[in-house]
């Protein structure tokens, strides 16, 4: 059974629309982005290629694109894109509260 | 559709044929006895790390069967019949018919001249089994000469060091990467290696080797003479093309292929390392590239034209090399005639863009840690894949987004 694990991340306003942050976190690396659309999205922080931290990736519509061998998610659901990803990106629940980014580590 | 050579091209080929829906029988055929695996990290991590792992797989036995994808390792192509559409295969003697037929040869390592006419051993870098013999090489204090300053070669250089080894460069030519790679990176690069405590030689060759004790004495250009216990040489690759001038398909530079990938014969392709191509974002001047993303995005490609698409490839050359905890990250073109370069300062690693006369973005290039250039740089490449000329003012001003000029352009 998963069992909620609310953490605050960090402000909104730290987030750039159509951009991503890393979020360090009990030894665990995290990617949050913002959409276009203006919505709140998180995945694990590295990519499941070579272990290369997404958040200094482009963002680009809803995909994250790793900065070193350009493997491509979509950070809206996790799924990988293309060559040379196969594996997805693990996604976490996210909730703003009051200008705060919070986010559902979970323990399971 | 019989595919030959299962390297990077080869394989995402492959792949991408049965992903693009193509529902006939697939063959990929590779010389190596492994699965299909990612050649980057050969010269970096798997010369680095304590113990050397199996390679990073590009596709396992289990997706080839998933797929209906025949894979046969430890086979050589010996002879392409172009008239009855068959090739012919080494040890079995078996044939294979093919509708069309993907060549994929990559290159191999140019051989030093002198290498013939001594008994010292040298390594050269293509396969995981050289990885492997150049790692038991490498260990703290012994010493290593590595011959050429290009790419593979001081990556080796800076993979040696980190575990330890005391390292000497030399490279013929009037300075390293002298190929593709601005004058000031190159430079920078240099220094770099020099402040790990690994020296270059360039303008500097080997005349000869001759046996010391344990060790080989390797007497250069200069007079000096470098005593080591291992030798290995990056000096240039040659594209694979003897199977194919042996059909009578054209060569030039690598195996002459069209905008769509296609050879002199209209059942024949190539992609990767070994074919040549016009390049239509560069006036379609004739370029063979050796890096891994053109291998992956040329073998995809390769897999459309195959299925009949008749579509020119023009993905902007890009490529990285990594140099202790540091990225050379080069797209498009920097060495055009006429260009002017401009800097954009990202917190004291700047990344330089090189514009056409016109104000067209050709090429772009950074040399500092990945994370702080990887992004902008990425920008400039779709920039320049878009033929835009944002101006120089712009691209040199750190307040201005790269992704806002992606959008205006």
């Amino acid at each position: 059974m998963r069992v909620a694990q609310w953490i605050d991340a960090c402000s909104a306003a730290e987030i750039e629309v159509e951009d991503v942050l890393r979020f360090d976190h009990d030894g665990r690396t995290y990617a949050i982005y913002r959409s276009p659309d203006d919505r709140f999205y998180a995945t694990e922080g590295l990519c499941t290629h070579e272990q290369v931290h997404l958040a200094d990736g482009l963002v680009m519509d809803h995909i994250i694109e790793c900065p070193k061998h350009n493997g491509r998610f979509d950070y809206t659901t996790g799924q990988a894109k293309g060559a040379p990803v196969c594996i997805g990106l693990r996604t976490y629940p996210i909730r703003i509260d009051e200008g705060r980014v919070l986010i559902d580590v979970g323990i399971e | 559709m019989v595919i030959v050579g299962a390297g990077e091209a080869g394989t995402r080929a492959a792949l991408s044929l049965r992903q693009n829906g193509w529902p006939g029988a697939i063959t990929l055929i590779g010389q190596e006895d492994l699965p299909p695996y990612e050649r980057p990290p050969l010269s970096k991590t798997a010369l680095t790390c304590a113990t050397p792992t199996a390679p990073k797989t590009i596709a396992t036995a289990e997706g080839f069967a998933a797929d209906k994808i025949t894979y046969l390792p430890g086979t050589t192509v010996c002879e392409i019949d172009r008239i009855h559409h068959r090739v012919a295969l080494l040890p079995t003697q078996r044939e294979f018919h093919y509708d069309r037929l993907l060549l994929t040869t990559g290159a191999s390592a140019r051989k030093l001249a002198l290498e013939s006419h001594n008994g010292a051993g040298v390594h050269y870098l293509r396969t995981f089994a050289d990885a492997l013999r150049i790692r038991a090489e490498l260990s703290p204090g012994k010493r290593i000469l590595v011959i050429g300053g290009g790419f593979i070669g001081l990556e080796i250089a800076a993979s040696a060091r980190t575990v330890g080894a005391e390292v000497t460069v030399v490279e013929m030519a009037p300075r390293v990467l002298g190929r593709g790679v601005p004058q000031n990176l190159a430079k920078l690069i240099h220094q770099c290696h020099a402040e790990q405590g690994v020296p270059i030689f360039e303008g500097i060759g080997v005349t000869r080797f001759e046996p010391a004790g344990p060790q080989t004495r390797a007497y250069l250009s200069n007079g000096v003479t470098v005593d080591c216990d291992a030798i290995v040489a990056g000096v240039g690759a040659v594209p694979n093309t003897a199977l194919a001038e042996r059909a009578g398909v054209v060569t030039e530079n690598g195996i002459r292929v069209d905008a769509c990938l296609r050879t002199s014969d209209p059942d024949i392709f190539a992609a990767g390392d070994c074919c040549s191509f016009p390049h239509v974002l560069y006036g379609n001047r004739r370029i063979r590239l050796e890096a891994w993303r053109n291998a992956q995005t040329q073998g995809q490609h390769a897999a459309a034209s195959l299925l009949g698409a008749d579509t020119a490839y023009s993905a902007v050359p890009s490529f990285w090399s990594d140099h202790y905890d540091r990225t050379l990250l080069i797209c498009g073109f920097t060495d055009e005639p006429n260009t002017t370069t401009v800097e954009r300062n990202l917190g004291g690693v700047n990344i330089q863009f090189h514009l056409a006369s016109d104000g067209r973005l050709l090429g772009a290039s950074a040399f500092g840690p990945n994370e702080v250039i990887a992004r902008d740089m990425r920008l400039a490449e779709l920039l320049i894949e878009r033929c835009a000329s944002p101006g120089g003012d712009r691209l040199a001003d750190p307040a201005v987004k790269l992704k806002s000029l992606l959008r205006a352009g």
